[in-house]
């Protein structure tokens, strides 16, 4: 899926004619408290077509989204539906003009039946003003049978799977009739199948004569399922069109503001000797039969789709769960490791993907987040030196060029980017052996990024084993030394050197088997 | 590995802090609190010519002494996130339990221990089901405050447990000089060890962190299991003085023994500063709190104002610091839109 | 798979209902007569109403412990009015203390709602002022029978098809919730709000409004049953009903009614209240002191709601394929 070079130099900010736009937004500004998340930005959608809303993380995306559903108020600008200036004062508003959202953890209620789902807010009502349950579920049933879906609409929703939740999603979303859909990265956590099935359901949106607005990431399905685009940087609309007259190339240009063939640090790595061997961890229900060793100075690349089980098993690695079989050496000397702090003690340490929950503890400030799994160091008998805590967090946030007002401050005040350098100057005060680093540059900017993964280099030049997860497949083959790619809770394939290549990455991790020697 | 020196040249100092601690504590609630204490002080003094009695006054801190040293213990367990509402009922259960040992014949050490012990015991089980269950403190410790009393009530019925040995009255009566009683003492004592463990240890470190991010705190290597079975074990311990100290001041037991305190406790925590969604809060805040509803109440006294009319200000002081800075905010926050 | 066990635990607690009574039965048989079981059911009356009220705050994820302050408020003003006037009709009374208590309960909700306080602490704060109130516009004075008019006295006494008019009250607000739980849109707002407030919001659900409609509900039936209980018990004092709160909580948990929100039913609140007032008059026909009925109602909190917790407990992310289809 590599870029159609043939593409043209400009964008497109202006429509095609012909029809309509079934929604346009001009204008539309919207600031929070320090932030400008949007600045007069524009967007059309049109009926029966699928826009594909594109940026990177806080360019502004989920901003337009909550402005279109009515959860905020824009500063400035207007919204127009089928020539009609419309407001949103509140999210009931956005619904009875026809505007809908299906996001991407489905935001649904567990423990309500499928028809109430679907019907809660408009349900239909008996001459007393009662919901009509018999209507309800009739409906339910009908909505389900039209997008394919077979639901029993009197089953409580906690009862199915993601892909079923998605579905029941949009029967919402034609329930309340809407002629606008706003689809919010819908096949982020599902599986091949369901993703084609999700296309073709929004195939059938299109052909119902719905305009859609498509956001997502993934490039691939962009050019397959997308008539227009529509490219957000930075809280700026930056570019629209047609995306017959894009390549990828241009795409991402546009995203980024610059060119993006990211550079990965030349590395010469030199191993040292086995650090870590993990022999048969299993879990219940999350992983099976992991097994590898690592060497020192090794970067060890982990890939595989969301949801291969990946954290879960860094995380018991790390001793937040513990494994129901399995055991670790760490030099060669059995390693029983039952919580985070007999980890630490090892010398093991995780970077979580969740930055905001399981990194930084927001509240504390810097040097104290920094100094928290290092009191043993820092303190004496158990009483805290405040002087220790500071000199250790003036000594590593200095080098991981740290941009802060002070080190008292609150570690919440800071970027997505400085948070988790603060995250890793953490680890890094504890002087660890292993560093797991599960997803290390999801969701901050792409200088940050190259600053990350310079570091990852020097770390492992420096001897410390470092272990990655990552879904992207250039940071894996730039970065890793051996890839280990898991699917479905267990190891489908190892690969080093010429191997590694991303066929081989993706087929290990979508389970296409093929016989090699 | 010489993380700390390499590429120091080309990372930039960042100042250690950005407000000195004078300026910190100028802005800080608890200077705030400090002014109103005064001011209660003086206004005090005017409304009646009794208050500036040395003995007065004596007697006016035990409005508060034996209520503060739980306080201090409920502010770690709010800071960390936790509640503990059984803590009244831990007193009558602890103190039905000394008045028991005394029936057979107990010396006062022995229902020092029993007093100790079973706020030791209770607080292990509030412990427990919270920590080794992962049921929410608030329901458990709701659950808890009617076992504890209730089986105070079960023991005692309507009766009470009276005759307590005279050296048992130092504790809740005894002086150590002069004006200043044995309470007032412990109160002190308690308050500056309380304020060394939460301020200036790795424990109290690990009850801030867990207070702003539990699942944070877990992945730094804190036990946060054990933190906060501690935090209930010192809030049952704590309670279990409260019980010794109560017992030997009224010289009874009755089942409805401390009824209520729980509101108050929470109320002076939450005057001291402490956020009731944990994360933040002092010791001294919560001296301070406490020494400001002692010398309200006392003056309320005075003025010969019921103690039921005073549990209405109680209730509205509780709602409203929490409410004032919501609406200031608010207020702000429309004036800047 | 949830909502069958919802059911199963509703029909576990009525099970448990019948083994608690046949146990009583086979000893006392007096106690399952019919005039008894009326009695036993008159004398919950008043905590059903106030379980059903508290069970759509739990919904909410808020809690209500002002309810009995709230009552006895309520019981003391309709007294005081009553004693004043006299002639005041029955229904104007039970208007006047349903809308009282739904200020109360309102102040509550705008609390939560507007300045976002936690409900824990506004109702403990509320709590303690509602009560203060009752001994300042008393005086700490206590109205006896003799004080109030007979009609006042009468009404949730008399008997009508065999039921005493309370009984019917409950029955009839029992009925009220079946229909605004299960057929109106409020009522699926309750669970919505509780079950997943994110989701809520962008259904066009306000939370602090549902939350403050939960707390009007509970507290006008909080001002009702104030009435019904001052008048049925000929007394109003500034303790009435002292520490019921924690025995209305106590009926919803013991109920199912999940304290972390979103999950509860009608059926539920109603067995936990029945299964306390079987085992409070019990007491007395079995021999054990009253004083027992405390402990009982705490520890049935605790394992209830330990219960609750290990019978909901979310189970991580099922990955492997063979863990899917043992589940």
């Amino acid at each position: 899926m590599l870029a159609n070079t043939q593409g043209i130099e400009d964008a497109h900010p202006q429509s095609a004619k012909g029809s309509k736009p079934a929604l346009s937004l001009t204008g539309i500004s919207k600031s929070f408290p320090g932030v400008k998340a949007l600045s007069e930005v524009a967007l059309e959608l049109y009926p029966g077509e699928v826009t594909a809303l594109v940026g990177e993380n806080g360019a502004g995306k989920s901003t337009i989204v909550k402005i279109l559903t009515g959860i905020y108020q824009p500063d400035e600008g207007e919204i127009v539906i089928d020539e009609n200036r419309v407001t949103f004062p509140t999210a009931q508003d956005a619904g009875k003009a026809g505007v809908t959202a299906i996001h991407q953890e489905t935001v649904l209620f567990d423990d309500l039946s499928v028809a109430e789902n679907i019907f809660i807010g408009h349900a239909p009502k008996t001459r007393l003003g009662l919901i009509n349950r018999g209507e309800m579920l009739n409906q339910a049933q009908n909505l389900l049978n039209r997008i394919g879906a077979s639901i029993d609409p009197h089953v409580t929703l906690r009862e199915l799977g993601i892909a079923n939740k998605h579905l029941v999603a949009i029967a919402r979303a034609l329930s309340i009739d809407a002629s606008i859909v706003i689809m919010d990265e819908p096949t982020a956590s599902l599986s091949h199948k369901e993703i084609e099935e999700t296309y073709e359901l929004v195939e059938r949106l299109k052909a119902e004569g719905k305009a859609i607005l498509f956001i997502s990431h993934k490039f691939d399905e962009i050019f397959r399922i997308a008539d227009r685009y529509t490219v957000f940087r930075d809280g700026q609309m930056v570019g629209a069109g047609r995306i017959k007259d894009v390549s990828e190339r241009e795409l991402v240009k546009l995203m980024v503001g610059r060119s993006v063939d990211q550079v990965f640090p030349k590395r010469a790595p030199e191993l040292g000797k086995e650090v870590l061997k993990v022999v048969g961890y299993s879990h219940p229900t999350e992983f099976e039969d992991i097994g590898f060793t690592l060497r020192s100075g090794e970067i060890l690349g982990f890939y595989g789709l969301v949801g291969a089980g990946r954290s879960e098993f860094m995380q018991a690695l790390f001793g937040v769960t513990r494994p129901s079989k399995g055991a670790i050496r760490i030099d060669d000397q059995v390693a029983v490791i039952r919580d985070p702090n007999e980890a630490i003690g090892h010398g093991i340490v995780y970077v979580p993907e969740d930055r905001g929950k399981q990194g930084a503890v927001k509240g504390l400030p810097i040097f104290q987040n920094i100094s928290l799994p290092s009191l043993k160091e820092t303190s004496r008998n158990g009483f805290l030196r405040l002087v220790e805590e500071f000199r250790l967090a003036r000594d590593y946030t200095k080098r991981l060029d740290l941009r802060a007002a002070a080190l008292d401050q609150d570690i919440g005040e800071l970027s997505g980017g400085n948070q988790q350098k603060v995250v890793i100057a953490k680890w890094l005060a504890t002087k660890p052996r292993v560093i797991i680093l599960d997803e290390p540059t999801k969701g901050i900017d792409i200088g940050s990024k190259a600053a990350v993964h310079e570091f990852m280099a020097e770390l492992a030049a420096e001897g410390l084993a470092v272990i990655m997860v990552s879904s992207e497949i250039p940071e894996i083959l730039g970065m890793s030394d051996r890839v280990i790619v898991m699917r479905e809770g267990r190891i489908a394939a190892e690969f080093e050197g010429p191997d590694l290549t991303p066929e081989h990455l993706v087929r290990a991790a979508a389970g296409i088997v093929e016989a090699r020697p | 590995m010489s993380l700390a020196t390499h590429q120091a040249s080309t990372g930039r100092q960042i100042p250690d802090r950005l407000k000195t601690p004078l300026r910190r504590f100028l802005a800080s609630w608890e200077l705030l609190l400090l002014c109103v204490a005064v001011a209660v002080f003086i206004l005090n003094s005017f409304a009646s010519p009794y208050f500036l009695d040395p003995w007065n006054l004596s007697d006016a801190t035990y409005n508060f002494t034996e209520k503060a040293m739980i306080a201090f213990a409920m502010a770690l367990l709010i800071i960390s996130g936790e509640i503990d509402l059984s803590v009244a009922s831990i007193i009558a259960l602890a103190s039905t339990a000394m008045g028991f040992a005394l029936q057979l014949g107990a010396e006062t050490p022995l229902l020092i221990l029993t007093g100790l012990g079973v706020g030791l015991l209770c607080g292990a089980f509030n412990g427990f089901l919270v920590t080794g269950l992962g049921l929410p403190s608030i329901v458990v410790t709701i659950g808890t405050m009617s076992l504890f009393r209730g089986i105070s009530y079960i023991v005692l019925g309507d009766k009470a447990y009276t005759g307590y040995p005279s050296e048992f009255g130092f504790f809740g009566q005894g002086y150590v000089w002069w004006v200043i009683t044995f309470e007032l003492v412990l109160f002190a004592v308690t308050a500056v060890i309380f304020a060394i463990l939460l301020h200036r240890t790795n424990f109290g470190r690990a009850v801030f962190a867990i207070g702003n991010n539990p699942v944070g705190a877990l992945f730094s290597g804190i036990r946060v299991t054990r933190v906060k079975f501690a935090l209930f074990l010192l809030t049952g311990l704590m309670s279990g003085v409260a019980a010794i100290c109560l017992t030997s001041r009224l010289g009874a037991t009755r089942p409805s023994i401390a009824f209520g305190w729980e509101l108050e406790v929470v109320t002076m925590v939450v005057l001291g500063g402490v956020s009731i969604l944990g994360g933040s809060g002092s010791i001294p805040g919560v001296a301070i709190a406490a020494f400001v509803m002692g010398m309200v109440t006392f003056g309320f006294g005075l003025l010969n104002v019921p103690g039921i009319v005073m549990s209405i200000f109680i209730g509205l002081l509780l709602i409203a610091v929490i409410a004032l800075p919501r609406i200031v905010r608010q207020i702000l926050a429309r004036r800047k839109a | 798979m949830i909502h069958s066990l919802i059911k199963s635990r509703e029909t576990v607690l009525a099970m448990a209902i019948l083994v608690l009574v046949g146990a009583i039965a086979s000893r006392f048989p007096a106690f399952v007569a019919p005039a008894n079981l009326v009695n036993v059911f008159n004398d919950t009356a008043p905590l059903i109403i106030l379980a059903l009220g508290q069970m759509v705050v739990i919904l909410t994820r808020c809690i209500d412990l002002s309810v009995a302050a709230n009552l006895a408020l309520t019981g003391m003003v309709v007294a005081m009015l009553n004693t004043l006037l006299p002639d005041l009709p029955v229904p104007l009374i039970m208007v006047i203390a349903i809308g009282l208590g739904s200020v109360m309960g309102l102040f509550n909700g705008l609390l939560v709602w507007k300045l976002d306080i936690p409900p824990i602490v506004v109702t403990l704060g509320t709590m303690t002022i509602y009560r203060g109130i009752i001994f300042v516009i008393s005086g700490g004075e206590w109205i006896n029978a003799h004080e109030m008019s007979d009609a006042f006295k009468a009404f949730p006494r008399d008997v009508v098809f065999g039921l005493p008019v309370l009984s019917w009250i409950a029955i009839l607000v029992l009925i009220g919730f079946i229909v605004l739980i299960g057929r109106t849109a409020l009522g699926r707002a309750f669970f919505a709000v509780g079950g997943n407030p994110h989701a809520a919001v962008y259904t066009g659900i306000n939370v602090g409004l549902t939350q403050c409609a939960a707390y009007i509900i509970s507290g006008a039936l909080a001002g009702l049953t104030g009435y019904l209980w001052v008048a049925r018990y000929a007394v109003a004092y500034v303790d009435i009903a002292g520490g019921f709160e924690l025995e209305v909580v106590a009926a919803c948990v013991i109920g199912g009614i999940s304290i972390a929100g979103g999950i509860g039913s009608v059926g539920g609140a109603l067995l936990g209240a029945l299964f306390l007032g079987i085992v409070k008059n019990a007491l007395p026909v079995v021999n054990i002191s009253p004083f027992w009925q405390l402990a009982i109602s705490g520890s049935a909190i605790i394992i209830a709601v330990a219960f609750n917790a290990t019978s909901n407990r979310t189970k991580g992310r099922v990955i492997l394929k063979k863990a899917e289809h043992a589940t």
